[in-house]
């Protein structure tokens, strides 16, 4: 029962890292707090819905909406902070630009789906289960995992050991002194909100499968998730941001499981609190609290 | 045609106007210094020409090539290395990370300075090469500076203050360096506070008082000029 409820922990978990790192990522890159993520995250579960009951195959109504998500984001990028970039102190600013993008998408999304909750024809992703030492798995949780292994280990490759990479990484660290290097930064931008975007639009289609239900309003439990992971992650820290969900899907399985439903968000607050109590820099931000000092 | 040349640079920076018609030339294999006390307006000048700060008036020109309205980046991927006040080096990256950055400037450019030269020039940058460079030393962290600009292919290199905070050995140690760079062949334009360095390394100097140019001319003879030792030669 207990390792049967880490497992399904660690599958929640999973998902909150592939939604939480773009997150990061943003902020990493740009000192901003994107708080349309969750919006693209629910957009990613509609596009991938539409295009399936529209007779699309699963797989290449996955890649479109990725590749849609990570347009949307592209267009938040666009709309709501480059011109507030520019202009310096965006922070606060970016931030209420981005609750406003954040509102319209989820205003479409309750239009469009006339406020119902949608859910996958039966049938999109085969139901089948394992049974692994006395735990059982299904084929959608093992698929998860995998595909967020995958992805989360190739995003560490492309930050740590390519050129695109190190580019977003100089430009996390000190914009200015990057320009000076001949790294284009709006490019930059591009691309980290594309990935961001790409991503979280697939963590909605994976959520929307695994709970077989997909509603306007799906993206805010995890917008709030989000935040707790990248605080207690170390701002900014991809490896803490990975760890960080992990952590926070087993916490939120296990106080599921054994304590009163209604009390799983104050648990999971209450584990922030706690960790900021001894760590305030988040478990992992000793290295990116010396970058964000540096940044100019 | 000079390698660098600038006709009555206008430029206002914080509401004050920085720089008021500065002219001046640097030639191809040239090592020029520009000196001037604190708030004369050097740095102002060399980010005016690296378009981090945008001019009010006047002509650059890089290689024949007007910059006017070119991002920073596509300045120095021209060519034009800035290594700034301060050094600037990426902090949490490591130093054989930030000579990789470097490179980006170079683009498809052909190589002039490999990694190889530049751990040859700088041996402490390959000693230390998986060292995160915010925990370097000052006189480590300049030439990681100049290393990183080095992979970037330059044309001509603006240098801001490189003996900054730098204990006299390690600053001869930079300035051989530079001497060394200029002597086959780089061009360079050095922005200095510590006036006899600057004199010692180049050929010409142009000093900058309160945002126009005072004096001109080659650099011993600069050395010379009484009102120049008097101003900023100290006693």
């Amino acid at each position: 029962m207990l390792t049967q409820q880490i497992l399904n922990g660690l599958v929640s978990g999973s998902v909150y890292a592939l939604f939480s790192l773009g997150f990061t990522l943003i902020f990493g890159v740009q000192k901003l707090l994107n708080f349309a993520h969750g919006a693209t995250f629910m957009a990613g579960a509609f596009i991938a819905y539409y295009c399936t009951i529209n007779g699309l195959p699963f797989v290449m109504a996955i890649g479109f909406s990725m590749l849609a998500t990570g347009l949307i984001a592209i267009l938040i990028d666009l709309i709501a902070f480059r011109a507030l970039r520019k202009r310096g102190n965006a922070e606060f600013p970016a931030l209420v630009s981005s609750i406003g993008v954040d509102l319209i998408l989820v205003s479409i999304a309750q239009q469009v789906s006339n406020t119902q909750v949608l859910n996958f024809p039966f049938g999109t992703f085969p139901i089948q289960f394992y049974d692994v030492f006395g735990l059982r798995i299904s084929l959608l949780q093992i698929v998860i995992l995998g595909v967020v292994a995958v992805l989360v280990t190739a995003l560490i490759f492309y930050l740590k050991k390519t050129t695109f990479g190190r580019q977003v990484r100089a430009v996390a660290t000190n914009e200015r002194a990057a320009a000076l290097l001949g790294v284009n930064a709006q490019s930059v931008y591009l691309q980290t909100f594309f990935i961001a975007g790409a991503l979280a639009g697939l963590a909605g289609v994976l959520i929307g499968l695994l709970f077989n239900s997909i509603q306007f309003l799906m993206g805010e439990p995890y917008m709030l998730r989000a935040f707790v992971v990248v605080v207690i992650g170390g701002l900014g820290s991809v490896q803490g941001a990975i760890i960080a969900s992990l952590m926070l899907g087993v916490a939120q399985s296990l106080t599921v499981a054994y304590l009163p439903s209604g009390l799983t968000d104050a648990i999971i607050f209450g584990l922030l609190f706690l960790v900021l109590l001894v760590r305030p820099n988040g478990l992992f931000g000793d290295i990116n609290a010396v970058a964000g000092g540096t940044r100019q | 045609m000079s390698k660098l040349s600038i006709n009555d640079l206008h430029v206002s920076y914080g509401g004050v106007h920085a720089l008021r018609g500065v002219s001046l030339r640097v030639e191809e294999g040239e090592m020029v210094a520009l000196i001037g006390s604190n708030g004369a307006g050097k740095s102002t000048l060399l980010n005016t020409l690296s378009n981090v700060v945008k001019r009010k008036s006047g002509d650059v020109s890089f290689e024949g090539r007007d910059t006017r309205g070119m991002s920073p980046y596509a300045v120095s991927r021209a060519g034009l290395l800035h290594v700034p006040e301060g050094r600037q080096v990426l902090s949490d990256m490591s130093v054989y990370e930030n000579l990789q950055v470097g490179m980006i400037a170079r683009g498809k450019r052909p190589t002039i300075y490999s990694l190889d030269y530049v751990y040859e020039l700088f041996p402490v940058l390959e000693e230390r090469r998986e060292q995160i460079a915010g925990t370097l030393s000052g006189g480590q962290q300049q030439m990681l500076a100049i290393g990183r600009a080095l992979m970037g292919g330059p044309h001509l290199l603006l240098l801001d203050e490189p003996s900054l905070g730098l204990s006299p050995i390690i600053t001869d140690q930079v300035f051989d360096a530079l001497k060394k760079l200029n002597a086959e062949g780089l061009t360079v334009l050095l922005v200095e506070q510590n006036a006899h360095r600057a004199f010692e390394a180049t050929s010409r100097a142009y000093v900058l008082d309160r945002g126009k140019i005072a004096f001109e001319g080659p650099s011993a003879e600069l050395a010379g000029n009484k009102a120049v030792i008097d101003s900023y030669l100290g006693a």
